[in-house]
């Protein structure tokens, strides 16, 4: 079935793939590796320490996808803390993010490269589409990029309660964000369906 | 709900002193990790990495899920401040809106 994972016998799994959808996926996944941007070992990339040592940022950024995907970790969305809490909050914040957001990103992109690499081996079966087979840790890799373009094109179409989302499968065709729309409900088929071959 | 027809609240009469009420928090109260519930995020998803990063069982796992899904938060683990702090960071690292806090009941 079109869009659809299915497991393989002795672990991994397999979708079918057409040319167009292997050229959206590849397309999303490497606009998603240019909003993640390099490591900060690619400023000195003579000194395989620099990755190590390199402090990460310490303020939320700017773009509302990478603030989705890097979250303030010490800031209760319901809560309306005082003055003074709010400070702490803030300065916890910063600090988890100086230690921690260079490794996600790092992980990130390495989830969103998988994908770029396993569409680039893929061989066409000739009739414009090809099976993409996938091992378990392949799998795992594909999962986790999947979620992160779904919250990025969520963030993009602005996606912030289960309302949203019902909209938005109602939205009519001369709407411009109907193909990212379709994407963002496609992607999510394909998670869901990858998923399922993964659950222990 | 039904009215409820009782007397206007009785103030209960404080027994802190003054001095527990500002002291600090205990070193040794618990910070708990929080995951939010957002919209895209899969619920089969979400109970996946329940169910991977932390190994809770399936039902456990569920439970946990539907809490976030359907009260817009749940604690999913609790601890110390450092090792909560890696299991946010974990969280993240899936794409689950996660943060964490010291337990103050």
């Amino acid at each position: 079935m079109p869009g659809t994972f299915e497991p393989l016998p002795g672990g991994g799994a397999a979708v079918a793939l057409d040319d167009v959808e292997i050229s959206i996926i590849r397309s999303l996944a490497v606009q998603l590796l240019e909003l993640i941007g390099p490591g900060p070992a690619e400023d000195a990339p003579d000194d395989p320490l620099a990755e190590l040592f390199a402090d990460g940022p310490s303020e939320p950024p700017s773009d509302p996808v990478l603030k989705r995907l890097f979250p303030d970790a010490y800031s209760d969305p319901e809560g309306t803390p005082q003055a003074e809490q709010a400070e702490e909050q803030r300065e916890y914040s910063s600090e988890f993010r100086r230690y921690t957001e260079n490794d996600l990103r790092a992980g990130k992109r390495e989830n969103a490269l998988a994908v770029v690499r396993s569409l680039d081996a893929l061989r066409s079966g000739g009739d414009g589409g090809a099976v993409l087979k996938l091992s378990t840790d392949e799998s795992r890799q594909w999962l986790g990029a999947l979620n992160d373009l779904r919250l990025a094109i969520g963030s993009r179409l602005d996606i912030t309660d289960e309302e949203d989302t019902d909209l938005l499968y109602r939205l009519p065709d001369e709407d411009p964000r109907k193909p990212m729309v379709m994407a963002y409900l496609w992607l999510g088929g394909l998670q869901e369906t990858l998923v399922t071959t993964l659950m222990p | 709900m039904g009215r409820v027809t009782s007397p206007a609240p009785v103030e209960i009469e404080r027994t802190e002193s003054a001095e527990e009420v500002f002291a600090v928090p205990e070193p040794d109260v618990p910070w708990v990790t929080i995951v939010h519930n957002d919209p895209v995020n899969l619920m089969s998803y979400v109970t996946y990495v329940f169910q991977t990063y932390f190994g809770y069982s399936k039902d456990k796992a569920t439970k946990l899920m539907l809490d976030v899904h359907h009260k817009g938060r749940a604690v999913v683990s609790s601890g110390s401040r450092e090792e909560m702090e890696r299991d946010v960071q974990a969280m993240h690292g899936y794409g689950l809106w996660a943060t964490l806090q010291q337990d103050r009941k």
